[in-house]
This record gives C-alpha cells, sequence and structure tokens, in this order.
C-alpha cells in the first residue's frame, strides 16, 4: 500500500503546529525557545566572551561552539543518559556549520559564542528545532548577522514528498523513506545544512529541497514574529 | 568582609533583603507548573524568582536488588547544564550537581514518600526503576528548595507505560500514576552574619555563611538535613532554622 495521505491529516507542505519564544533564558545573553509538533528547543547564547584554554583561541577572529543535547527525559523510549553521545556530537558539529555562515565574527578576535541547545522533548526533527531556536538566540543576543536561519526536515515517504517528518513517518516501513534536515537562510536562500538517510533520485531530491525551501520561509515569519513581539515589548 | 555582604547585612538588620523583598520572604513570581515534557513519564518545572529547575520523571525494569527482592528502585541525577548560568560547564556532574541530586533523593528516600515495594513487578525478577533527572535552566540560586519540588511535582504528575510481556511500551501510558505516602518538602536556611534568610538570589548565596537543609513532611517531622557552607552553626540557630523551614515548607506547599 503506497502512502498517498498524511496519517495525520496534513497536507504535504503542512508543517506541524509551532511556538516560538525570545528571551527565554534570563542568564544568557540571548536566548530562545522553538516548538514544532512535539518537539521542543531551548537555546542560549553566551559571548562573545574570553576563550580557554588559550591555543583554542583564534587571533583573526571569535569561534562559533555549539552544543546540541536531548535532555534525559526527551526522548520517546528509555532515559537517555546525560553526556554526549556520538550523534549528539555530529549534530552540534552540523548546528554550528548551519549558522556560521550568517554570522560576522571579525571583531571579536580570541572570543567566542557559545550556543548551547537543549531539547526537553522530542519527537523527529530535533535538529531542526534546535536550529530555529539557535538562530533567533543569536539575533536576540544582539549580534550581527546577515540573515536569519530557518531548518526542517523533508523527504519522501513511500512515493510522496512531504516537509516535516514526524516519527510516524520516518519509521514508515511500507515503502522507501528518505530523511532530509535541510537549513536555509532567509535573504539569500542558500542552503547551510543538508544531510539525508534513506534513498531518492536526484529528480526527488531537488524537488524536495524546494519544498523545505517554502516551509522554511514559514518558519522564518514565526522566528520573526518572535524576535519583534520582544522588542515591540509586547507580551 | 566583601563589600556585598556588608551592605547586605546592613540590609537584613532593618529587615530587608537586596531585592526589596522581607527577610523571610519567599521570591515572586513563584510557580510550578506540570507536563512540561510530553516524553517523559511525568515532568513540571518550577519557578522561583529568576531561577528555572525542571524535572523529569523516566522508567525502567529492572532486576530488584538481592538484598531486596520484593522492591524498585530510584535514581535522582542533577544536571547543571551551561545552558543555564555562565558559571556552569559542560562535562562530568560537579560535586555541586551531584550534592543536589543526593540531597534531594534522600528527602523521597527517608521520608519513605514512595513505598518501593508497590515498585515490584515480580519478586526477585522483575521491577520499576524510577529515574529521575533535575536539569536547571536558569540558575539565580536556591536550587535545593527548586529541584525538590520540582522533582515531588515531576512525581506527581506522572503516569506509568504500559508493561507486557517484559517490554515497555513507552508510547502507551496507564491510569496509574505514582502513590505518594508523603510529600517531603526541603527548604534551605542560609546564615548571611547573625542573619538566617531563606530562598537567596545567587547573589546572597554567595555571600552566605552557611546552609542548612531541612527536609520536612507536613506534620512537621524531619526527614533529611543537609549543612553547607564555611562556617559552623550553633543549636540555637539550628532550632531556629528549623522552625522557619517548617513554616517555609508550608508555603512551597501550598503551590502544589
Amino acid at each position: 500500500m503506497s502512502y498517498t495521505q498524511r496519517h495525520d491529516g496534513r497536507a504535504p507542505d503542512e508543517l506541524r503546529a509551532m511556538e516560538a519564544k525570545v528571551g527565554v533564558i534570563k542568564n544568557a545573553d540571548g536566548s530562545a525557545f522553538f516548538k514544532i509538533g512535539n518537539t521542543s528547543a531551548y537555546a542560549a547564547v553566551y559571548g562573545p566572551r574570553n576563550l580557554y584554554p588559550k591555543f583554542l583561541q583564534n587571533p583573526d577572529k571569535g569561534i562559533l561552539r555549539c552544543s546540541y543535547n536531548m535532555l534525559p527525559f526527551s526522548g520517546s523510549g528509555e532515559r537517555i543518559r546525560p553526556g554526549q553521545n556520538r550523534r549528539a556530537k555530529e549534530i552540534s558539529m552540523v548546528t554550528e556549520k548551519s549558522l556560521l555562515s550568517v554570522l560576522n565574527l571579525d571583531e571579536y578576535p580570541n572570543a567566542v559564542v557559545d550556543v548551547f541547545i537543549e531539547l526537553p522533548q522530542t519527537e523527529a526533527g530535533s535538529r531542526c528545532a534546535g536550529i530555529c531556536a539557535a538562530s533567533m538566540a543569536l539575533a536576540d543576543a544582539g549580534l550581527l548577522m546577515k540573515d536569519l536561519v530557518s531548518a526542517v526536515s523533508v523527504g519522501r515517504v513511500g512515493d510522496m514528498l512531504v516537509v516535516d517528518l514526524d516519527y510516524a513517518e520516518e519509521a514508515y516501513e511500507d515503502g522507501p523513506v528518505a530523511d532530509i534536515p535541510v537549513a536555509m537562510t532567509h535573504n539569500s536562500s542558500e542552503v547551510t545544512l543538508l544531510q539525508m538517510d534513506g534513498e531518492i533520485s536526484k529528480d526527488m531530491l531537488m524537488k524536495a529541497v524546494e519544498m523545505g525551501k517554502a516551509a522554511c520561509e514559514k518558519i522564518y515569519e514565526v522566528q520573526k514574529e518572535a524576535l519583534k513581539k520582544k522588542y515591540e515589548g509586547a507580551e | 568582609m566583601s563589600e556585598l555582604k556588608s551592605y547586605l547585612v546592613d540590609l537584613l538588620k532593618k529587615g530587608k533583603r537586596l531585592d526589596g523583598r522581607n527577610i523571610l520572604d519567599v521570591r515572586a513570581p513563584f510557580t510550578i507548573e506540570y507536563g512540561v515534557s510530553s516524553t517523559a513519564e511525568g515532568s513540571a518545572q518550577v519557578t522561583l524568582g529568576d531561577t528555572v529547575v525542571m524535572a523529569g520523571v523516566k522508567v525502567e525494569v529492572g532486576t530488584p536488588y538481592p538484598d531486596q527482592p520484593d522492591q524498585g528502585s530510584i535514581m535522582v541525577g542533577a544536571e547543571l547544564i551551561p545552558l543555564s548560568s555562565p558559571r556552569f560547564e559542560a562535562g562530568p556532574p560537579t560535586i555541586e550537581a551531584i550534592e543536589l541530586a543526593r540531597v534531594v533523593d534522600r528527602g523521597i528516600r527517608e521520608s519513605k514518600a514512595i513505598d518501593f515495594k508497590k515498585l515490584c513487578i515480580e519478586v526477585g525478577e522483575k521491577a520499576w526503576i524510577i529515574i529521575i533527572d533535575i536539569v536547571v535552566m536558569n540558575d539565580d540560586g536556591g536550587l535545593f528548595d527548586a529541584s525538590s519540588l520540582a522533582v515531588l511535582a515531576a512525581l506527581k504528575d506522572m503516569k506509568f507505560p504500559e508493561y507486557a510481556d517484559g517490554k515497555i511500551e513507552y508510547k502507551k501510558k496507564t491510569d496509574k500514576g505514582m502513590e505518594l505516602e508523603k510529600e517531603p518538602i526541603a527548604v534551605t536556611v542560609f546564615k548571611v552574619g547573625p542573619h538566617l534568610i531563606v530562598d537567596p538570589t545567587r547573589e546572597e548565596e554567595e555571600v552566605a555563611d552557611a546552609r542548612l537543609t531541612i527536609t520536612t513532611t507536613v506534620d512537621g517531622t524531619i526527614c533529611a538535613l543537609q549543612k553547607g557552607g564555611d562556617y559552623p552553626l550553633l543549636e540555637e540557630e539550628i532550632s531556629q532554622m528549623i522552625d522557619i523551614a517548617i513554616e517555609k515548607a508550608k508555603v512551597l506547599r501550598e503551590a502544589l
């Protein structure tokens, strides 16, 4: 049986419900919360601040350091042991790369901008939710940015192309699945994160990325509204 | 004495705190939010002023300890994540996090809040293991009290998942909650110069001489104690601290 109707009734290009808020962690220089479906992420930015040990410093410009972490109770199965596993380390690295190109850290030699992403609950799309929250938190921290980054996972479930796959779709067993997290910048429409697991033709992939671009525009609107809300002083 | 400390001591003499509240007031806002993580079997978030602590419960099934074949068990962990304060760094738990987890654990365990025998599924073979994780989301002091309350609230929020054929169906929650025999509440009283205060901000906590965490149940029974800080306490001070803790526990209990 082929997948022609999404199991939760969403249209192929429909995202799960989103929620975004800025300035949620008081101690941080910038922070944000982003929720999509049952996946939620907090991001806090500290810095630019001094970087130690000193050998990590770059005298030419500041460095960006991201950390992605699922809280122990945030998985749908057993408790997750604290401490970064290999998966979390890889996601931290790709998150860093997805955000780096919109920042200008030339004015902060020897300094670091730390971004901490913590997820209290996850149900697919957690790295993308983390990137969305982190991008807003960086803006909230008042860092010079060329653009905002939005991210979503797109892909195929059976022969259907969809955006924002949920857990059941990622685990679809009656046909091929491809899960493709993408991150994009708003103004320049550049791709800053691209990963995939599964199988897909070039043609389908390009169509899926095109859908990701449209979905990222919707996410961008939610991010922008949250940022504006804080600075309008409205609740 | 640091400048901040002498300033605080002067203020306390006049019955006021750094943030303007009265000497034994609990900070506002003070809220408890339940069900903050849908993947946890139970969860809650406590906000005390600018301090925010989340607690989440996960369950597993394991073999009971050989010396307690008819009992399940609990485990409490605490993470002081770098998201919550520039004071904290990534890495294995520091002594501060370990002490926090152990003091909260002791309150639950020693008050006999949970009847471990009710966690047994099959004597000598299978029992529930309840794993509670404390995560500090924003640190502005008073972590013992906020954490113990968050853990208690998360346990109250909890629903066991289905368990059949040796497998936990995490996505299918049952109606069965955690039966709490007691509700232990921790209140930490801090000594600053000759004065006793509760619910300090991080700034106040840093200049305090000593602290005593007193965990009590509703009838005033003390079930756990932990003294901290570099300076000693007099018997008379301990007696006063206990009276304050019992009084303040009522305020915290009301929010549950």
